[in-house]
């Protein structure tokens, strides 16, 4: 034996292992240990799915009680029919986990406030926020609603069965590529997941609120300016139930507390205010949809129409998965949530539905009085009560634990304490009152919906659905179409909730529900059509306040167009699902063109005051004059509430202390009377500047992107806009990019940068159904797969493909399925 | 004879490991090094036979199987981490860090034995 080198070798062959064998830090994240991450029989590589791979199969699987077959279709869209509903609801979860258990994992970690474990400390903002905020909280107290009911008990225990079925069956170089991308482990699915799954679509739709940003809006401009640029109604309104519906008298009376004015509202302005950033990820405020249901009376068949696109943010892999469930008791297809059980928007035999977000503000914050800061006691109706505490432990990778520790009071958790700051930066304590903490079984009204055959089936339903509130449509095979806004939603008082309110007695809380039967709804209406598009959902006639942000404008072109049209196919309804017209661009594009003084402009300012005047007012792919109105648009809101704002910045950047102005105040404002808004001017200088000025000053602004944005060439809508969807972890090379997609802020076809139509669907009740679809995505979820974005394309080209429930007797020789998988008891 | 012998022999005692445990990636270092104990030859040679067996079935492993995959991942892979779109410029390092992992390994072997 030669020591000296035995023992240089035997170093230098350890140090390469260890070297491979550890993440190294890369750009801010840290590398795969990349040994492990390139073994062919270990790494990557396992994940790189061969292009002809087959997927028929025989499973045996000791959880099922009797036999299950699926077929997929060349889509790889899973037609699932099993001997009974708890092995469809198994077999679901099979498959869910099987092509997109990484999502699931990654989105409930989200939801509980676990990224910290995965991605480290980067991710400790989110994880704290959801943690104060109850996410938790609120996940176990609807795990509990929902396993009170037997059937749904049965269906999410079987569902998470299966989807454990799979994961004990994966070998550890079969697992998720992203596990061994960030070097993590799956971990075992349960009921409190699928309830956190259905928290996070709770934040994402009925999480939205800006109480402390209007509070400091309020304190900033006094309360007379800040009326006028935060009004409660928007004005080029049209409601889900048309103006004019006729309220009953409210079944419940609500008591506006005496002093709610000056308690509440702050009105002395404050010229103390300044920014500072407090962490905060608010929902996306375009989580909205579009959907309407036409009736006979309108369409070339004689038979109704349902047409649904939610908007979210778009990524890869998709929220959606697609599939059809059969069992003996329904027969189901459309879109699913991997991480819950159910068809969630989709049709059966009989009838079709589906859901927009209905925007309402369920909530809100009450300030606490503590005794000391040991928060043991608060002070609530005339005397010392006890807290209670919930520790919330956040483990974070590679650094040491974090306990939060949230004092709970008869409103929610304290979110806001001498740890956690908010907003207002007033050092106070904050409870938070949440709509998504009360129990509710959501899940019951997707297994209704699934089997339901008539409107009275729709209507039982939709009825125990809480939150998060959605417009809920619905259409029959026998005629019948229906829109309910449904949920829970607290009765309030004219601004209620607006602002954080007093929490020292019971004053100023919620006093109740609006009973049910006053939730808006409408069926089957002389004029033919239903429709929502988040818009308010009543007139002011409507006798219960009802707070939030409601867009107008999508929803008073939907109605213009389906006023107009009649003898309707689903093709006419993919063109309207598809359309760019910018109805906002109507009402906006004057008001700039009449304050713009020409003269003055040089050449190539009047170059783009040419596109802008010629544009047609439609954001197609190929059009200039939308990046045009687009960019001068978005200065001039700037040039006018800049300044106003400016105590807000931080480091000149808008700290969003504040909510900034709706669009639609502004573009309202300026249409009526430019001389009385006196925002224009710049609060800053001396000189009072106009709305001519500030219109100049914003196409100037504006003219200077354009040119840089032209000069590369990126000057047509799509170019401008540069939009795509993103993998979950914004990896580059998983995500598609640079996408020739239309549509916008404001128009049906809502596709903003990385948010958009993540579903468009649309259902003709003929006898044998006629249904069309498609989302930006694919039904695998892995990067290695073919199936990982296979429908993006057809999606940006606004095209859709053939949704078709084929009965459980001609599965067996359909020329469309391309695979069978048998599942049967082990 | 025995080059031929040790690269078979290495390559082959690491792919059953890879297909039939759940050991940790690298447990094919531990093979090479037991082969060029087993086999003696000289340490180059020891060197270059547990190379070439590990350079050539991560190779072929990865190259067969990025084939089969229309290169679709192994492009992906190389933007991520390369900034370039060339699935066989991950084959390549691939197989140079399975074989030299092996080959110091096989080295190491080669030393331990006794002349």
């Amino acid at each position: 034996m030669r020591i000296v080198p035995f023992i240089i070798s035997a170093a230098v062959t350890t140090g390469l292992i260890i070297a491979l064998n550890v993440q190294l830090p890369i750009g801010g994240a840290k590398s795969p240990r990349f040994g492990y991450f390139l073994s062919p029989q270990h790494g990557f590589w396992q994940n790189a799915v061969p292009a002809n791979k087959s997927y028929d199969g025989d499973i045996k699987l000791a959880g099922l009680t009797g036999k299950a077959d699926v077929y997929f279709d060349e889509r790889l869209v899973p037609h699932v029919y099993a001997d009974n509903e708890r092995d469809a609801y198994y077999v679901q979860g099979y498959l869910h986990a099987k092509f997109r258990f990484w999502q699931m994992d990654f989105q409930t970690r989200a939801a509980g406030g676990r990224l910290s474990e995965v991605l480290g400390k980067s991710q400790l903002g989110i994880d704290r926020m959801f943690r104060r905020l109850g996410m938790v909280l609120a996940a176990e107290n609807s795990v509990k609603a929902h396993e009170a009911n037997p059937v749904i008990k049965e269906e999410m225990d079987a569902y998470t069965a299966g989807v454990n079925s799979y994961l004990k069956s994966l070998k550890p170089h079969q697992i998720p590529l992203e596990y061994k991308l960030l070097d993590s482990q799956p971990e075992e699915w349960s009921n409190l997941k699928t309830a956190l799954f259905l928290k996070f679509m709770s934040f994402d739709l009925a999480g939205a609120e800006w109480d402390f940003e209007m509070a400091n809006a309020r304190r900033l401009l006094g309360a007379t300016d800040f009326e006028k640029i935060y009004p409660i109604v928007s004005d080029s309104l049209d409601p889900i139930l048309p103006k004019g519906t006729a309220f009953a008298a409210p079944g419940l009376q609500v008591k506006v507390p005496a002093n709610a004015d000056s308690t509440m509202y702050r009105d002395t302005k404050d010229t103390t205010l300044n920014g500072g950033f407090v962490f905060d990820k608010k929902p996306d405020p375009d989580n909205g949809s579009n959907n309407w249901a036409v009736a006979g009376s309108k369409t070339a068949s004689g038979r109704p129409i349902l047409c649904n696109d939610p908007h979210l943010a778009l990524n890869l892999p998709s929220l959606w998965y697609e599939m059809q469930i059969s069992t003996p008791s329904f027969n189901a297809y459309g879109a699913t949530f991997p991480g819950a059980p159910s068809i969630v928007i989709g049709f059966n035999e009989n009838c079709s539905w589906g859901f927009t977000n209905a925007m309402r503000d369920v909530r809100d914050y009450y300030e606490i009085k503590f005794k000391d800061t040991t928060m043991q006691e608060y002070w609530f109706n005339n005397q010392w009560v006890k807290t209670e505490f919930r520790d919330e432990l956040i483990n974070i990778r590679d650094s040491a634990d974090l306990k939060e520790h949230i004092a709970l009071t008869v409103f929610g958790p304290v979110m806001f304490d001498k740890t956690y700051a908010n907003k207002l930066q007033d050092g106070k304590y904050y409870a938070v009152r949440w709509k998504a903490h009360d129990p509710g079984v959501e899940l019951l009204t997707f297994n209704k919906l699934n089997h339901a055959k008539n409107l009275e089936d729709y209507k039982d339903a939709i009825a125990t659905f809480k939150c998060p509130g959605q417009n809920m449509i619905f259409a029959t095979k026998t005629g019948d179409i229906a829109i309910t806004q449904q949920g829970e939603f607290p009765a309030k008082w004219r601004r209620q909730g607006d602002f954080p309110m007093p929490g020292f007695d019971s004053t100023y809380m919620w006093q109740g529900n609006i009973p049910l039967s006053e939730n808006p709804q409408m069926i089957n209406p002389p004029r033919g059509y239903v429709s929502s598009a988040n818009q308010l959902p009543v007139d002011t006639t409507y006798p219960y306040y009802l707070g939030g942000s409601y867009p107008p404008y999508r929803g008073l072109i939907i109605n213009t167009y389906l006023n107009q049209m009649s003898t309707i196919t689903p093709h006419d309804m993919m063109r309207l699902q598809c359309e760019n017209y910018n109805v906002f661009a109507e009402f906006a594009r004057p008001v700039l063109l009449k304050y713009l003084d020409e003269n003055g402009l040089n050449a190539d300012e009047h170059k783009y005051l040419d596109i802008v005047k010629n544009w047609n007012l439609r954001n197609d792919p190929s059009e200039n004059g939308a990046s045009v109105f687009k960019a001068w648009w978005d200065s001039l809101e700037v040039a006018v509430f800049s300044d106003e704002m400016a105590a807000l910045t931080q480091n000149g950047k808008y700290a969003k202390a504040a909510k900034w102005p709706d669009e639609s105040t502004l573009v309202e404002a300026l249409r009526k009377d430019s001389t009385s808004f006196h925002f224009t001017d710049d609060i800053r200088t001396p000189e009072i500047e106009t709305l001519q000025f500030d219109v100049v000053k914003a196409f100037r602004m504006a003219v200077a992107e354009l040119k840089k944005s032209d000069g590369n060439g990126n000057l047509s809508w799509a170019k401008f806009k540069d939009g795509g969807v993103r993998h979950l972890l914004k990896i580059e090379p998983f995500s598609r990019f640079h996408l020739n997609e239309g549509g916008g802020d404001h128009i049906i076809n809502a596709t903003k940068q990385w948010h958009g139509p993540s579903w468009r669907m649309i259902v003709h009740m003929t006898d044998k159904i006629e249904a069309y679809g498609v989302y930006p995505g694919g039904q695998d979820g892995n990067p290695g797969s073919k199936y990982y974005d296979t429908f993006i394309d057809s999606w940006v080209a606004g095209k859709y493909y053939p949704l078709v429930i084929v009965p459980k007797a001609e599965a067996g020789n359909a020329k469309q399925f391309k695979w069978h998988l048998t599942f049967s008891k082990a | 004879m025995k080059f031929f012998a040790s690269i078979l022999l290495t390559a082959l005692l690491s792919f059953a490991i890879g297909l039939f445990t759940i050991l940790p990636w690298w447990s094919f270092a531990i093979a090479s090094f037991i082969v060029a104990l087993a086999i003696h030859q000289k340490p180059w040679k020891a060197f270059f036979a547990g190379f070439l067996a590990l350079f050539m079935l991560w190779g072929l492993m990865s190259a067969y199987i990025d084939f089969q995959n229309n290169h679709l991942l192994a492009n992906k892979i190389s933007k991520l981490f390369l900034k370039a779109d060339n699935s066989m410029l991950i084959v390549l390092i691939t197989a140079l860090i399975g074989g030299l992992v092996a080959g110091f390994a096989a080295l190491t072997g080669s030393y331990l034995r006794k002349r």
